[in-house]
């Protein structure tokens, strides 16, 4: 059995106005179902231990949880040595209903950029509305981040965690560095 | 540049979020239709000066199609509403009504 590897080997960067670093390896299990359904909804939440995220929302806690894709899409997290047995659950819970499980973990990377300028290098990246007081703790969005998709939610204040294609995963580390290059600060958030 | 809210989920955000996919409420003709209306379908649009109707998909985000009715020459958007309907709906039409009297847009107005 060869040994898992993160894309970029936990690659960071620490001397920019916020700490860009990759994640270390995180479970991750498509969702596709009806998200009203009574067995869908028990299905998620029983195998991530989290409760049902609100429309655009996450729950995170830790390495578990569910995030909100689309009406019809949740990104399931879990350990990475538990996404086996987490799917087999799935797919057990949800052997009767019209829906999708599948492990993603492989195709994806992660990146975290935390400390007090974090809001600003992703304000550089994608064109969301990340004011203090528009993008709080606890949302979840999709969206471009320059030239790829990514996604992202702050489990804490100046702390934001992104989940990108693996494939793109150079690309978007390089993008994350430079936009957090030391004395690039706009001070746009600033009072 | 134009800001479009996503009626799926409810996301507001600028173009480049998003892609364009033509003309909206295109109606293709059954089989036995003349070649005159398939040829309609094929290729003629509309190319209004004012209020158009398109179809968008929020191909960043929640990866669904919608509807938006916008005005090509100020770029407002008027409303978006959603993929599963065959006409804009009433109280788009009629708020478009209000901004812009006596608009005409193939068989809507």
């Amino acid at each position: 059995m060869s040994e898992p590897v993160t894309a970029l080997g936990g690659a960071s960067s620490t001397d920019g106005i916020a700490m860009v670093s990759e994640c270390a390896l995180q479970g991750m299990i498509t969702l596709r179902g009806d998200l009203s359904a009574s067995a869908f909804k028990k299905a998620a939440t029983s195998a991530s231990g989290v409760a049902m995220p609100e429309q655009g929302m996450a729950t995170v806690e830790e390495d578990r949880g569910l995030c909100w894709m689309s009406p019809d899409e949740l990104l399931l997290l879990c350990p990475y040595d538990a996404v086996g047995g987490t799917l087999a659950n799935v797919h057990k819970t949800l052997a009767k209903s019209h829906a999708l499980a599948v492990n993603v973990s492989d195709a994806r990377a992660m990146f975290r950029v935390s400390g007090a300028g974090a809001r600003e290098v992703m304000t550089k990246l994608c064109p969301v509305d990340l004011a203090p007081d528009q993008f709080t703790p606890g949302m979840f969005r999709r969206t471009r981040m320059a030239q790829v998709p990514a996604a992202f939610w702050m489990p804490e204040e100046d702390v934001f965690q992104i989940v990108c294609f693996r494939s793109q995963a150079q690309y978007v580390f390089d993008l994350l560095t430079v936009a957090a290059q030391p004395g690039s600060s706009v001070g746009v958030y600033q009072e | 540049m134009l800001i479009l809210s996503c009626p799926v989920c409810g996301v507001t955000a600028e173009e480049t979020e998003f892609q364009g996919g033509g003309e909206a409420h295109l109606k293709r003709f059954g089989p036995g239709a003349s070649e005159d209306d398939f040829e309609g379908y094929l290729f003629m649009r509309e190319n209004p000066r004012g209020v158009h109707f398109e179809r968008w998909r929020h191909a960043y985000g929640c990866g669904k199609w919608f509807h938006a009715a916008r005005c090509t020459t100020t770029l407002e958007v008027f409303g978006t509403y959603s993929a599963q309907t065959t006409e804009p709906p009433k109280d788009l039409r009629d708020k478009i009504s209000e901004k812009r009297p006596n608009w005409a847009w193939r068989e809507f107005e």
